[in-house]
C-alpha cells in the first residue's frame, strides 16, 4: 500500500507555498514561488489574483513531482491564506474584474472613518480599519462602472484568497469561505457566524456576491483540474492556521508569530471574549459542526522591522542575525529603552500620534546596549499584549508557542520568556501555517482521528525557561512603561508647537 | 604565479582606491582587460562576498565579505539562522538531538540546539561550552583549524578520551580523510556523537553540525556509528554548505 499525504497551500502576502505532509506531520516536499507586489499609487497595494492561481497550480505539480507521488496519494487539500485581501471576479469567465486589493492597502481610509466603531465592534469583534475586506469590496463596487449592478445580479463574486482558490480548484463549482476568513471581512456577525444584513447595508455590498460561510475543517468539494477528485477539506486565515498548527486547542493556549511584526493569538474557547483593551475578537477555527473556538488577537506592530531599521537605517549591523551578536557584547541594556512607535502605539495603548523614542541615554551607552534594547522592545510589546489578553479573557498564559523568522534569535526568545515569566516553546515543524491547514484538512477526511492525534505529532525543537528574577522583571517593566509614556508625551509636545 | 589571482587583486585595489562605484567597462579599461574577463572576475568576487553590485546602477564596490576577513568568519548568529531549518529536519529524520558548534579557544561553543523529538524534558544547550578533543563537533573543528594542535592539555573525561597528542593528530587526519567525525563515550559515558563540517566559499569550515545521544542509538553493537545516521549528518552538512556558499539573503 502506498503512503498517503496531505497537501497544504499557504497563499501568503509575498509568496505561495505548497507543502506535502505525511502522517507524522513531517514535511515531505515544499514548492514556493514569490509573486509581485504592485504599488500603483501611494497607499495602494495590489496582487494579481490570476497569477496567484497560476502559481498555485504550478506549485502543486512541482510539490507532487518532488515527492514522486500521484493524485491518488493525496488524501486532502487544505488552504491557509493571507487574510482580508479582496478579490472580485466574473462568475462566467473566472477573470478578476480588478487587481486584488491587499490587506495592507489604505485607499479606503475615508470610507473607514465614516463607519460607526461601536456597531462594527459589537457585531464583528473588530475595530474599523482599512485592513478588513468590507471597504475594499465597497471601493471596487464604487469605482468600476456597472459593477454594483452586476454584483446584485450575482454575475460577479467576491472572496478572500481562500474563496478564490477553492472556486478555481473546483472548476467554478464552489463559492465559499471559511468562518475564520469571514470573520476578517468586517461583514460577519461574530455570534451568528453569518453575514450581517446591517453591515452589508452600511457598506452597500449585495448579498448575491458573497460566498457561503462554512467551517474551517469539512469537505467543501473535490478538485477538478489539478489533483482531480481530491477533496478540498480545509481553509483558514494564516494566523489562525498557525494557531491550529501549533495545536493551541485549549482555552488559554496561545501562539506568537514573530516576523516584521508579531501576531499573538490566544484560544479563548467557545464563547467570544469582548476586549476592553483594544484587542480583536476573532474566530480561531471551527471543526465541522462542532462549536466555534474563538480567539483574541493582538499584534506587535514593530518587531523584526526594528531590527531591519537598525540594519538599513542606522547601518549598525550587516545582517539581521547580527543584532544578537551585537547585543551579546553587553550584559544588560545599561538603562536604555527603545519604544519603536514608528507609526503610533497599538494594542493596548492605541495612540496613533505617538512616535518612537530612545530613552535613558548616557555616555556609557554603546551600540551593544542599543541592540539589547531593540530585542527587549519586542519582548515588552509581547508582554503588553499578553497582559491585555489575560485581563480580557480571565485566563493566565502558561506558555507561549512561537514561530516565524525571529525564533532563530536565541537571545530574543530568552528575553520573551524572561519578561512573560512563562516558558517559550519552538515547535519542530517551523511551517506552522501550512501545518495548521494540513491538520484541519486531515481531520475532515479522517487522515488524523482527533485533536489528540494531532497533539501527539507535536514535538518541541527548543524551549526557553524564564530566568529573570521577579523584582528585576517588575522594575524593568516599570521603566519600559515610563519609556512608553515618554513616547506619548513627546508626541503631545509636538502637537502643541 | 596565478594570473587570475593577480587580476582579482588588481580589481580589489582599484575598487578600494576609487571614491566612486565603478562600471565593468571602467574596470576593464583601467586594467587593460577584455570586458568579459573583468566581468568574470567581478562575478566571482561577488560570489565570495568581496565585491557587491548595486542592483539599481549595476556599478560595483567592495563587499562586506572583506570586512569579515578580520573576524572569525561568518557571524555565529547568522550561521544559526541559515542552518535552522536544516537542523530541525535532521532532528526530525534521525529522532536525535542536533547541535551546531563553533570553536572558542580550545573548546566548542554550542550555538544551536534542537531537542530530540520525543517529548522528554530536555534543557537547552545553546551557549554551553564543551571540550573539543572529546566531542565529534570539536574533532571536526580541530581537524580543519590550522592552529588546532598548538592547544593546551588534553584533559581526560572518560577512559576513552583521547589524551595523547599524537593519537589525536592521527584521529584528526582520519576525520579529514573521511569528511566526518564521531566521538563515542569520550566526553560522557553512555553518549556518542556524529558530526560533519559546514563550509562556506572555497571550502572554508565555519562550524560543525552533529547529532548527540545515547550510545546504543547512535552506534551499532560494536560501538561503530550507524552508517545511516552518518549519511544523514553528512547530507545535512552538505546542504547547509551549499546554502552558505550561495548568494547572501
Amino acid at each position: 500500500m502506498s503512503d498517503r499525504y496531505i497537501l497544504a497551500i499557504d497563499q501568503g502576502t509575498t509568496s505561495t507555498r505548497c507543502i506535502l505532509f505525511d502522517r507524522r506531520a513531517t514535511v515531505v516536499a515544499v514548492a514556493r514561488a514569490e509573486h509581485p507586489q504592485s504599488y500603483p499609487r501611494p497607499g495602494w497595494v495590489e496582487h494579481d489574483a490570476a497569477r496567484i492561481w497560476r502559481d498555485t497550480q504550478r506549485l502543486i505539480t512541482r510539490a507532487m513531482r518532488s515527492a514522486g507521488i500521484g493524485a491518488d496519494q493525496v488524501a486532502a487539500i487544505g488552504i491557509a491564506n493571507q487574510r482580508e485581501t479582496a478579490v472580485v471576479w466574473d462568475r462566467a469567465t473566472g477573470v478578476p474584474v480588478a487587481p486584488a486589493i491587499v490587506w495592507q492597502d489604505t485607499r479606503t481610509s475615508s470610507l473607514v472613518s465614516a463607519l460607526d466603531p461601536a456597531l462594527i465592534s459589537e457585531r464583528t469583534g473588530l475595530q474599523p480599519a482599512t485592513y478588513f475586506s468590507a471597504t475594499k469590496v465597497r471601493w471596487l463596487l464604487d469605482h468600476i462602472p456597472g459593477l454594483r449592478a452586476r454584483a446584485e445580479k450575482g454575475e460577479v463574486l467576491f472572496g478572500t484568497m481562500d474563496s478564490w482558490l477553492i472556486w478555481n480548484l473546483t472548476g467554478g463549482r464552489e463559492h465559499l469561505t471559511d468562518v475564520t476568513n469571514a470573520s476578517r471581512t468586517m461583514l460577519m456577525d461574530l455570534s451568528t457566524l453569518s453575514w450581517d444584513p446591517a453591515l452589508l447595508d452600511v457598506c452597500t455590498i449585495p448579498q448575491a456576491m458573497l460566498p457561503s460561510i462554512r467551517s474551517s475543517s469539512e469537505v467543501y468539494g473535490a478538485a477538478s483540474s489539478v489533483l482531480p477528485g481530491v477533496p478540498i477539506a480545509a481553509a483558514m486565515g494564516d494566523q489562525q492556521a498557525a494557531l491550529f498548527g501549533q495545536t493551541c486547542f485549549a482555552a488559554g493556549d496561545a501562539k506568537c508569530t514573530y516576523g516584521t511584526g508579531g501576531f499573538l493569538l490566544m484560544n479563548t474557547g467557545s464563547t467570544p471574549v469582548r476586549s476592553t483593551h483594544g484587542l480583536l475578537t476573532t474566530v480561531g477555527y471551527r471543526i465541522g459542526s462542532e462549536p466555534v473556538a474563538y480567539a483574541l488577537e493582538g499584534s506587535i506592530a514593530v518587531a523584526g522591522s526594528l531590527v531591519q531599521w537598525v540594519r538599513d537605517g542606522l547601518g549598525l549591523i550587516g545582517t539581521a542575525s547580527e543584532i544578537e551578536t551585537l547585543a551579546g557584547t553587553v550584559a544588560d541594556n545599561g538603562g536604555c529603552y527603545i519604544v519603536p512607535a514608528f507609526s503610533g502605539l497599538f494594542a493596548p495603548h492605541w495612540r496613533s500620534e505617538a512616535r518612537g523614542v530612545i530613552v535613558g541615554l548616557t555616555s556609557y551607552i554603546t551600540k551593544g546596549h542599543l541592540a539589547r534594547a531593540v530585542l527587549e522592545a519586542t519582548g515588552w510589546q509581547t508582554r503588553e499584549v499578553v497582559d491585555a489578553m489575560n485581563a480580557d479573557s480571565g485566563l493566565a498564559l502558561t506558555g507561549l508557542n512561537v514561530d516565524g523568522g525571529m525564533t532563530a534569535d536565541n537571545m530574543l526568545m530568552q528575553i520573551v520568556a524572561d519578561v512573560l515569566s512563562v516558558p517559550v516553546v519552538r515547535p519542530m515543524v517551523a511551517e506552522t501555517v501550512s501545518l495548521g491547514a494540513a491538520y484541519a484538512a486531515g481531520l475532515a477526511v479522517g487522515y488524523w482521528s482527533d485533536l489528540q492525534d494531532l497533539r501527539n505529532n507535536r514535538h518541541s525543537a527548543g524551549r526557553w525557561d524564564p530566568g529573570m528574577d521577579g523584582e528585576r522583571r517588575a522594575a524593568e517593566y516599570r521603566r519600559w512603561q515610563r519609556a512608553v509614556q515618554s513616547a506619548v508625551y513627546f508626541s503631545d509636545d509636538q502637537g502643541q508647537t | 604565479m596565478i594570473q587570475s589571482i593577480e587580476r582579482s587583486s588588481a580589481v580589489l585595489r582599484l575598487l578600494a582606491a576609487g571614491p566612486d562605484r565603478l562600471r565593468v567597462k571602467e574596470i576593464a579599461d583601467a586594467l587593460g582587460l577584455p570586458k568579459s574577463t573583468a566581468h568574470g572576475i567581478l562575478r566571482t568576487l561577488e560570489h565570495v562576498g568581496f565585491v557587491e553590485q548595486d542592483p539599481r546602477t549595476t556599478r560595483y564596490r567592495l563587499g562586506r565579505g572583506l570586512l569579515d576577513l578580520g573576524d572569525a568568519g561568518l557571524d555565529v548568529n547568522e550561521l544559526r539562522s541559515r542552518a535552522l531549518d536544516w537542523a530541525d529536519a535532521l532532528a526530525a529524520r534521525t529522532v536525535e538531538a542536533v547541535r551546531i558548534g563553533v570553536l572558542q579557544g580550545d573548546s566548542v561553543r554550542v550555538i544551536h540546539h534542537v531537542f530530540r523529538p520525543d517529548d522528554t524534558t530536555q534543557a537547552m544547550d545553546t551557549g554551553l561550552v564543551v571540550p573539543a578533543h572529546a566531542t565529534s563537533l570539536g574533532k571536526i573543528l580541530l581537524a580543519y583549524d590550522v592552529t588546532a594542535l598548538s592547544l593546551g592539555g588534553l584533559d581526560p573525561y572518560t577512559r576513552k578520551t583521547v589524551t595523547v597528542r599524537r593519537e589525536l593528530a592521527r584521529a584528526l587526519a582520519e576525520v579529514r580523510a573521511q569528511g566526518w567525525a564521531s566521538a563515542v563515550e569520550e566526553w560522557e559515558s553512555g553518549r556518542a556523537g556524529i558530526a560533519a563540517p559546514m563550509r562556506t566559499f572555497g571550502g572554508l569550515v565555519v562550524g560543525a553540525i552533529g547529532i548527540y545521544g545515547p550510545v546504543e542509538r547512535i552506534c551499532d553493537s560494536r560501538l561503530r556509528p550507524r552508517p545511516a545516521l552518518v549519511e544523514q549528518v553528512r547530507a545535512t552538512a552538505h546542504a547547509i554548505s551549499r546554502d552558505l556558499s550561495g548568494p547572501r539573503r
